[in-house]
């Protein structure tokens, strides 16, 4: 019984995993089921359609046709590292694997294995740190970052004062929703606000007596690092107990129209940080009907399209392709390896006219990235949320973070990793 | 014809009763071995061994041991999923605190811990049976994934709350972190799968399984026969819970090399090992590595068929991977309630009167 299923399988497998030489792969980790659909969604058909689109487009990255290989981790870390295994052997450039569980795993193997991974705006934070981190980025910003600015937007809003003041933070209870807590910790000693904890488990659907809690304290800001089905949990409670909703801020994975659309007019109001611009209102988009959804190309059912984490999926698969054509013009070859993408991404360069160039002016922070920073820069804006256009808008500029705090943070937690596993630091 | 007892005579009890009395099986299970040991090992390569092979011969373990519990001493529980996480959580305390510690020691004394916890949260079984105990297990399970969130220490106080295990080799081979070959994590895995495994078969054989058996084939006529029910169902709870212990360490530091415990360690997991060891069979070693192989290759081939080779999509493909292994697990639990070893039974009964079945 056990033997024959083994060869079944051997010969399944084998036959799957046929590798497709002379593209450029790149692996998505996408979910589309489970609790955290809602928003894993958008960020892959992003992710796909860009990527078409420079099929369509342009011939792929210079004149070589990518190739993007998607494999269903419904969030979940065993079978993250499946998804791994099974696409490494492909060629894969660069991983994006859209949890902070699943990055933890891959932060060894894929420095194991010489091949870089993204973890755009999540993952783990200290990742900044290029001089350890050599194969991981992070560019163009991170929680502790998104932390940050949240706190400076409560700041900005308070006058520049909130000795005494109260700050609740409903977080998801696992390695994601827990990197925020130490800045936020350091940033009260600096600016004396009092901050409660209060977690939210897995999957995040039952969040009554947290609300209840918010609801007796009345802290005076809330702050969210919620993601799929918690986000749009969140803010119905928050839209129960009244509690009002422009106090209520997430980091940039609760702010997605997915999130706020079941609150429907509870929801107005609501803020959330981001890391790039909202809406379709790109020169891209009329390349993107042109090419890709009127072509009937459109990845997933095509209904994502300008939504706040299709943008985002469309943002990591831009930089994904600066940084492998950057990589081609270092190297001077148009297939790259993994190990060549990497010295891509570490010469990544996105200014403005770069993005205009692309269709997309003004679509995020001008940044460059280096070895000693993986971070990028660290802006963020805040959008809010309109009910009654169904729309986000972003209410404030991009706007800097606390570095001061936050890169003696990186720099004590990175070299904890570098000392729990035999790394000396250095960009060589 | 050829899977007979007749022809192969026993001269001495022991040989009697060996666990395979058939030449013919026992063949097949040398040359099981001999093939895990000294063919698969050369073969294997970094997507077989962390996709397949390790999760099912870590996932064996757990069966076996919740099999034990279950299987043999009809204690139910639902907490395997928080035994394994205290096997992890201790074998990254006893990692981090003792580097210089034999990483065989390590999982060992992981098991050892779990052991003791298992043994702690088995006392209510004295006084409570069946469901009400399989609720007082559920209550374990929370409550450790909830002290291993709530309680730093456990983690070494790090931002994330992730622990993650630092590399450690045996006789100069890599068998924990990245660098591990994929060969040595898997002979590593398959040395604790065999040994554990064959001390499962003999346990059970012994007075010790008798007294399990006793107890859940009728435990007030065991009693009566003089059969001690404390010690017999703490024994079980102990036994139970080192294995699945040795489970939890080897999952955390060979397979997974990060982990957090509600991700990792959720009462999914717990349902997982209790489904792997009802359709491989309760009571039966053999049993325990078919629901292994069921509940960890089967997801993984579907997924191959249906993605690699139908080109589905794979929102699609995980959407049926969900009907067909549910289905697949109705359709045998209905066919066949004692699971994949009462089939693999009847399977050799009919063998050996094949081809005179009268």
């Amino acid at each position: 019984m056990k033997l024959t299923k083994l060869a079944a399988a051997a010969i399944a497998a084998t036959i799957a995993a046929g590798p497709v030489l002379a593209d450029l792969v790149f692996p998505s980790l996408d979910y589309r089921t489970g609790p955290y659909a809602a928003n894993g969604i958008p960020f892959a058909d992003g992710y796909a359609d860009y990527f078409a689109l420079v099929n369509a487009r342009d011939g792929g990255i210079g004149g070589v046709a990518a190739k993007v290989v998607a494999c269903e981790t419904g969030y979940n870390t065993e079978k993250g590292v499946e998804c791994y295994e099974s696409t490494k052997g492909q060629g894969a450039l660069v991983y994006q694997p859209l949890s902070t569980g699943i990055t933890y795993q891959l932060i060894p193997k894929a420095t194991a294995d010489g091949i870089p991974v993204h973890s755009m705006g999540y993952g783990r934070t200290s990742a900044a740190n290029g001089k350890v981190f050599r194969n991981i980025f992070n560019y163009p910003a991170n929680y502790w970052n998104g932390a940050s600015i949240a706190i400076n937007h409560i700041l900005a809003e308070e006058g520049g004062d909130i000795k005494g003041k109260s700050v609740a933070l409903v977080y998801h209870n696992s390695a994601y929703g827990k990197e925020p807590i130490r800045t936020l910790e350091e940033l009260s000693k600096k600016h004396g606000y009092k901050l409660t904890l209060l977690a939210v488990d897995h999957p995040g659907q039952e969040q009554k007596s947290q609300w209840l809690q918010i609801r007796r304290e009345k802290p005076d800001y809330v702050l969210m690092w919620g993601w799929g089905v918690m986000n749009q949990v969140a803010i119905q409670e928050a839209a129960n107990i009244r509690y009002p909703m422009d106090h209520f801020i997430g980091i940039w994975w609760s702010g997605s129209e997915n999130d706020t659309l079941p609150a429907g007019d509870g929801a107005n109001g609501y803020k959330a940080l981001n890391m790039h611009n909202v809406g379709s209102d790109y020169p891209l988009y009329a390349d993107l009907k042109k090419y890709v959804y009127d072509a009937g190309n459109a990845a997933g059912a095509g209904d994502q399209s300008g939504t706040v984490l299709y943008n985002r999926g469309m943002y990591a698969a831009m930089l994904a392709v600066e940084a492998a054509k950057t990589a081609q013009e270092i190297h001077g070859t148009k297939d790259i390896t993994p190990a060549m993408m990497r010295d891509g991404m570490e010469a990544l360069v996105i200014d403005e006219a770069k993005m205009a160039g692309l269709g997309m002016p003004n679509f995020g922070p001008s940044f460059s990235v280096s070895c000693e920073n993986h971070g990028g820069p660290g802006l963020g804006a805040v959008q809010q949320w309109d009910a009654s256009t169904k729309k986000w808008t972003l209410i404030t500029e991009f706007g800097p973070s606390d570095m001061d705090v936050i890169g003696a943070l990186i720099a004590e937690d990175s070299a904890a990793f570098a000392a729990e596993n035999n790394i000396t630091e250095g960009c060589n | 014809m050829l899977y007979r007892e007749a022809g192969d005579f026993k001269t001495s009890y022991a040989k009697d009763q060996q666990t395979f009395p058939i030449a013919f099986d026992r063949w097949g299970y040398f040359i099981t071995i001999a093939f895990a040991v000294l063919v698969v090992p050369f073969i294997l390569n970094d997507y077989w061994s962390n996709a397949v092979i390790l999760p099912f011969l870590i996932y064996a373990i757990a069966a076996i041991g919740l099999n034990i519990l279950i299987g043999y001493c009809g204690q139910v529980s639902l907490g395997s999923g928080g035994f394994m996480a205290v096997g992890a959580y201790a074998a990254y305390k006893l990692m981090t605190a003792f580097p210089e510690l034999n990483i065989i020691f390590v999982i060992l004394l992981s098991g050892g811990i779990t052991a003791l916890v298992g043994m702690l949260f088995g006392l209510p079984s004295l006084r409570i049976k069946g469901f009400y105990l399989a609720v007082a297990t559920l209550a374990a399970q929370f409550f450790l994934v909830w002290l291993f969130n709530k309680v730093p220490w456990f983690y070494n106080y790090s931002a994330s709350g992730q622990i993650s295990a630092p590399e450690r080799s045996l006789f100069g081979f890599v068998v924990t972190g990245a660098n591990a070959h994929p060969a040595t994590s898997y002979l590593f895995c398959l040395g604790f799968v065999f040994v554990m495994a064959w001390a499962a078969r003999n346990m059970t054989r012994g007075a010790n399984g008798r007294k399990w058996m006793a107890i859940r084939d009728m435990d007030i006529a065991a009693e009566i026969i003089g059969v001690d029910p404390l010690k017999a169902k703490l024994t079980a709870f102990g036994v139970s819970s080192f294995y699945i212990g040795i489970a939890g360490a080897l999952l955390f530091a060979v397979y997974l090399g990060a982990a957090e415990v509600g991700e990792a360690f959720g009462i999914e997991k717990s349902f997982l090992i209790l489904f792997m060891v009802i359709i491989g069979g309760l009571g039966s070693i053999f049993g325990s590595f078919a629901g292994a192989a069921f509940m960890v290759l089967m997801p993984v081939l579907l997924k191959n068929i249906m993605v690699g080779q139908m080109s589905w999509p794979t929102d699609l493909a995980s959407h049926f991977q969900f009907v067909i292994v549910g289905g697949l697990i109705v359709i045998f639990l209905i066919v066949e309630p004692h699971g994949l070893a009462q089939l693999w039974r009847l399977a050799k009964e009919k063998l050996r009167l094949w081809p005179f079945p009268h």
